[in-house]
C-alpha cells in the first residue's frame, strides 16, 4: 500500500511543481521541455547533486533523466553506447585520467572549449579560471576540453586517533614510521590489523602510485618504462611486504569498498586511500569509527612525501548529444560556483579555488582534513596512474607486480617482465 | 489452382522463413561479423574505422600471449573439475532421491533453489561467505578444527573456490535431469535383476547406471558447454584475480574488448573460444552414442 500512496503523492507533487514552474518563468526558459539524459557514477558527487536537480529543472524547464552505475559498469555502458554511434546520452561523468585520452581519440566528446569561449552561451561569472589549473589540464587534450572537473582527491593516511593516543605512537610522517606503526598495532588474534590498502590488481595501482613516487620511482620517463628501476622495485617490495605482514587476510581481493569496510569496522589501525572517502568513514550508518578517524599527509619516503593530487571525475558532453546547448546549461549549473559550494558542503572535494577559499565551502570538512588536503595539494603529483591511452591495460601490467609483491613472490622478475610489457605498450602508442 | 497458387507451391519455403530469418539475424550474422572484426584492429573509435590486419590477432594470441594460454588452461580446469564434481554429486543425489515417500517434491523444490537464483546475487552472497576475516566459510573450517583459508584472495585457492560455487549452483540441474530419466526407465531389467538375486549395489552398477548413460552424458554436455562459458560468478567475485589467477577465456575476452578497447583481438579470441566450445560439444556428443556391440 505504501508505495501506492507515495506514487500518488509524487504525481501530485510533479504536477504541482510543473504548474508553479510554468507560472514563475516563461520567457527565460529557452530550453523548456527539453529532456536530457544524464549518466552518473555511483559516487558521493552524484549523491550530492541528485537532490539539487529539481532546482535546475524548475529554473530552466529542462527535464533531467539521471541514471547511475558503478564505475566499471559506467565505462562499459558509455563505451558500448558511444561505439554504436547512436547514443542518446547528453551528459556523463567520466574519469579524465582513466578515459579522457581514449574517449577523445575515439571522438566521443563534445569540445567544451568552444562553448566556454562563446559569450552568448557562457556568462563571465561562471569563471573557468576559478578551477585548479592542474585539474583543467587533466581534462584538456591538445587544447580540446573534454570535461569540467568536479571532484579532486589526494592520497592520505586515515588513522585511528584513539589507538595512536592510547599507545602514545606518533602519527607517521615517513614510510619507515608507517611500517613501524603498522607493526605495532598488528594483532590479528584480536582482530586488529596494522594497515589496510587496496590489493586488487588494477584498483591497487592508483593507491600504489604515491608509494612509488615517494621512493623516487615513476611509471615511465621520457617514453621509457621505468618499472624495474631499483626505486620502483623497492616501492613494490615495500607495499607488498607492508600488506602481507601487517594487512588483513584477503587483501588481494580488495578494492576500495572492501578495504574501506575493514577500516570502518574498526579492524585496522591505518588505511591509505583517496581523501574522497572520508565522508563514508564519518557516516555512522557505514562506519563504527567515525569519531575516531584522524587524517595525515602521505608519509615521506627516500624522495620525500609525494602523494598524488588529482582530479578524479569530470562532467562531459557526448559528441552525439542532440541538445548541446541545453546540456551545456546543465553542466554549467552543476559546476557553477553556487552548486559547487552546495556539493562541497555535502563533503565532496571540488576543483574550484573559490569553494576552498570561502568559509562556507569548508565548514562541513574536519579542520584536520582541510589542512591535510591543502598540504597534499601543494606537494602532490597530477597523475595517480600511467598517462597513456590504454590506461586499463597499463594498470593490469603494473598491478600484476603489486600482486606478486603482496604474495611475497619474486618482485624483481615480475617487475622486469612488466617493464617489457609496458614498454611495448608505450612504443605502440607513439 | 489459380488462387494462392504461388503460396501453395512455395509453402515449404514460406513456413520456415521466420525461423530462417531469425537464425540468420541472431546467429549467422553476429558470428560472421565477429569473424570479420577478428581480422582487423579497431578501438571502437567513431573516427578511425577498423583497419585490416589479417591473422595478426590470432598469431599474437596463440604465439606470444601468456595471458591467453593461461586462460585456456584455466577455462578447462574450471570446466572439467566443475562438471566431474557436479556429475558425481548430481547422480548420487538423484539415486538417493529416487524412492517413493512423502516430502520428495519438497526436497526437489528446495534443490531447485540455487538454480533459479541470479548468478550475480549468488556471487555477492558467496563473496561474503568466503570473506577470510568475517565470512562463514572459515568459521565452519574452525568448527572442524581446520586452519582458515584465504579462498578468493589466494591465487592458488581462487579458482577451486569458484568451482565450488558453480557446483553449489548447478549440481541440481544434473540431479533433475537424472531424476527425470530414472522415472522413465523400463521396469523389466530391475525385476530380472531382483529375480537373479543381485544386491542393490550390483543393480545400480550394472543396470541403473548403464541405462542412465545417455541422460547423464546429455546432462554433462549441457553443463560443460555452460561451464566453459561461465562469466557472471567469476566477474562478480574476482574479476579474474588475484593477479590473473582466475581469468578464464570469457573474462579475458571481456577485458580485451571493453577495458582495453582491442575489439579485433577480442573478436579473434572469441572465434577461438567458439571453436573450443563447438569442439568440446562434438566430442561429448560422440560419447553419447550407444556403444556398438
Amino acid at each position: 500500500m505504501k508505495w501506492h500512496v507515495r506514487f500518488v503523492t509524487l504525481c501530485v507533487a510533479v504536477v504541482f511543481l510543473g504548474a508553479v514552474g510554468t507560472a514563475a518563468s516563461g520567457a527565460q526558459q529557452p530550453y523548456k521541455g527539453t529532456a536530457l539524459r544524464v549518466v552518473l557514477a555511483n559516487h558521493p558527487w552524484a549523491d550530492a547533486i541528485r537532490p539539487l536537480i529539481p532546482e535546475f529543472e524548475q529554473a530552466t524547464g529542462i527535464k533531467v533523466n539521471a541514471e547511475s552505475y558503478f564505475e566499471d559498469q559506467l565505462t562499459q555502458k558509455l563505451t558500448v553506447e558511444f561505439a554504436s554511434g547512436t547514443s542518446t546520452i547528453d551528459v556523463f561523468m567520466q574519469r579524465p585520467l582513466q578515459e579522457a585520452k581514449q574517449f577523445h581519440k575515439n571522438g566521443w566528446y563534445t569540445d567544451l572549449k568552444k562553448l566556454i569561449d562563446d559569450p552568448r552561451l557562457t556568462q563571465a561569472d561562471w569563471d573557468f579560471a576559478d578551477f585548479f589549473p592542474a585539474a583543467v589540464q587533466a581534462e584538456t587534450v591538445k587544447g580540446f576540453v573534454t570535461g569540467i572537473p568536479i571532484v579532486t582527491e589526494q592520497e592520505i593516511i586515515y588513522y585511528r586517533k584513539d589507538l595512536f593516543e592510547k599507545d602514545n605512537i606518533k602519527v607517521p610522517t615517513t614510510l619507515a614510521e608507517l611500517e613501524a606503526a603498522a607493526k605495532h598495532f598488528h594483532n590479528p588474534g584480536k582482530g586488529m590489523f596494522g594497515i589496510v590498502s587496496r590489493g586488487q590488481r588494477s584498483p591497487a595501482v592508483t593507491q600504489f602510485s604515491s608509494y612509488l613516487y615517494s621512493f623516487g620511482g615513476a611509471f615511465d620517463k621520457d617514453g621509457k618504462a621505468t618499472l624495474d628501476t631499483p626505486e620502483a622495485i623497492k616501492a613494490f617490495t615495500f607495499y607488498g611486504d607492508l600488506l602481507r605482514k601487517y594487512g588483513p587476510p584477503g587483501v588481494l581481493n580488495m578494492s576500495w569498498p572492501q578495504a574501506l569496510a575493514i577500516f570502518a569496522q574498526g579492524k585496522a589501525a591505518m588505511y591509505t586511500d583517496a581523501s574522497v572517502f572520508y565522508s563514508n568513514l564519518l557516516d555512522p550508518a557505514q562506519s563504527e569509527v567515525g569519531d575516531k578517524v584522524g587524517f595525515a599527509v602521505f608519509p615521506a619516503g627516500p624522495a620525500g612525501a609525494r602523494p598524488y593530487s588529482i582530479v578524479s571525475w569530470g562532467l562531459s558532453m557526448s559528441a552525439t548529444s542532440r541538445h548541446k546547448e541545453a546540456a551545456w546549461e546543465f553542466i554549467k549549473w552543476a559546476t557553477s560556483k553556487e552548486t559547487t559550494l552546495k556539493t562541497q558542503n555535502r563533503q565532496v572535494p571540488s576543483a574550484r579555488t573559490s569553494a576552498w577559499e570561502s568559509e562556507e565551502g569548508i565548514k562541513n570538512f574536519p579542520a584536520q582534513l582541510v589542512s591535510v588536503i591543502a598540504q597534499s595539494g601543494k606537494i602532490g603529483l597530477p597523475y595517480d596512474r600511467p598517462n597513456v591511452i590504454a590506461v586499463g591495460q597499463a594498470r593490469d601490467i603494473i598491478g600484476s607486480v603489486i600482486v606478486t609483491a603482496i604474495e611475497g613472490g619474486d618482485v624483481a622478475a615480475a617487475a622486469k617482465k612488466a617493464n617489457a610489457d609496458y614498454q611495448a605498450l608505450l612504443d605502440k602508442e607513439k | 489452382m489459380l488462387r494462392g497458387g504461388w503460396l501453395d507451391r512455395n509453402l515449404r519455403y514460406v513456413f520456415p522463413l521466420p525461423a530462417l530469418v531469425f537464425v540468420f539475424v541472431m546467429m549467422v550474422f553476429p558470428i560472421a561479423y565477429t569473424l570479420r572484426l577478428s581480422t582487423t584492429e579497431w578501438s571502437m573509435s567513431s573516427m578511425a574505422p577498423p583497419s585490416w590486419v589479417g591473422a595478426a590477432n590470432y598469431a599474437s594470441l596463440i604465439l606470444s600471449d601468456d595471458r591467453f594460454s593461461g586462460a585456456v588452461w584455466r577455462t578447462f580446469y574450471f570446466t572439467i573439475l566443475a562438471v566431474i564434481l557436479e556429475t558425481l554429486l548430481g547422480v548420487s543425489i538423484a539415486l538417493a532421491l529416487n524412492r517413493e515417500g512423502r516430502g520428495r517434491n519438497l526436497v526437489k523444490t528446495v534443490f531447485l533453489l540455487p538454480m533459479v537464483a541470479t548468478p550475480v546475487a549468488v556471487g555477492m552472497v558467496w563473496l561474503l561467505i568466503y570473506e577470510p576475516t568475517i565470512g562463514v566459510a572459515n568459521y565452519f573450517l574452525s568448527l572442524l578444527g581446520l586452519p582458515p583459508l584465504h579462498w578468493l584472495a589466494s591465487p592458488r585457492q581462487a579458482l577451486p573456490s569458484l568451482v565450488l560455487v558453480d557446483v553449489w549452483q548447478w549440481t541440481p540441474m544434473i540431479t533433475l535431469i537424472v531424476l527425470a530419466a530414472l522415472t522413465a526407465l523400463p521396469r523389466d531389467p530391475f525385476e530380472a535383476a531382483l529375480v537373479d538375486g543381485a544386491t542393490p549395489w550390483q543393480t545400480v552398477r550394472h543396470v541403473t547406471l548403464p541405462l542412465l548413460r545417455p541422460a547423464i552424458v546429455a546432462a554433462m554436455t549441457l553443463r560443460a558447454i555452460d561451464a566453459l562459458k561461465t562469466f557472471d560468478i567469476i566477474y562478480t567475485m574476482t574479476q579474474g584475480g588475484p593477479g590473473f589467477s582466475s581469468e578464464t577465456l570469457n573474462i579475458y575476452s571481456f577485458v580485451l574488448g571493453f577495458q582495453y578497447f582491442q575489439m579485433g583481438k577480442a573478436s579473434a579470441l572469441l572465434m577461438i573460444f567458439f571453436a573450443i566450445v563447438l569442439g568440446s560439444a562434438i566430442v561429448l556428443s560422440w560419447a553419447r552414442r550407444p556403444v556398438e556391440a
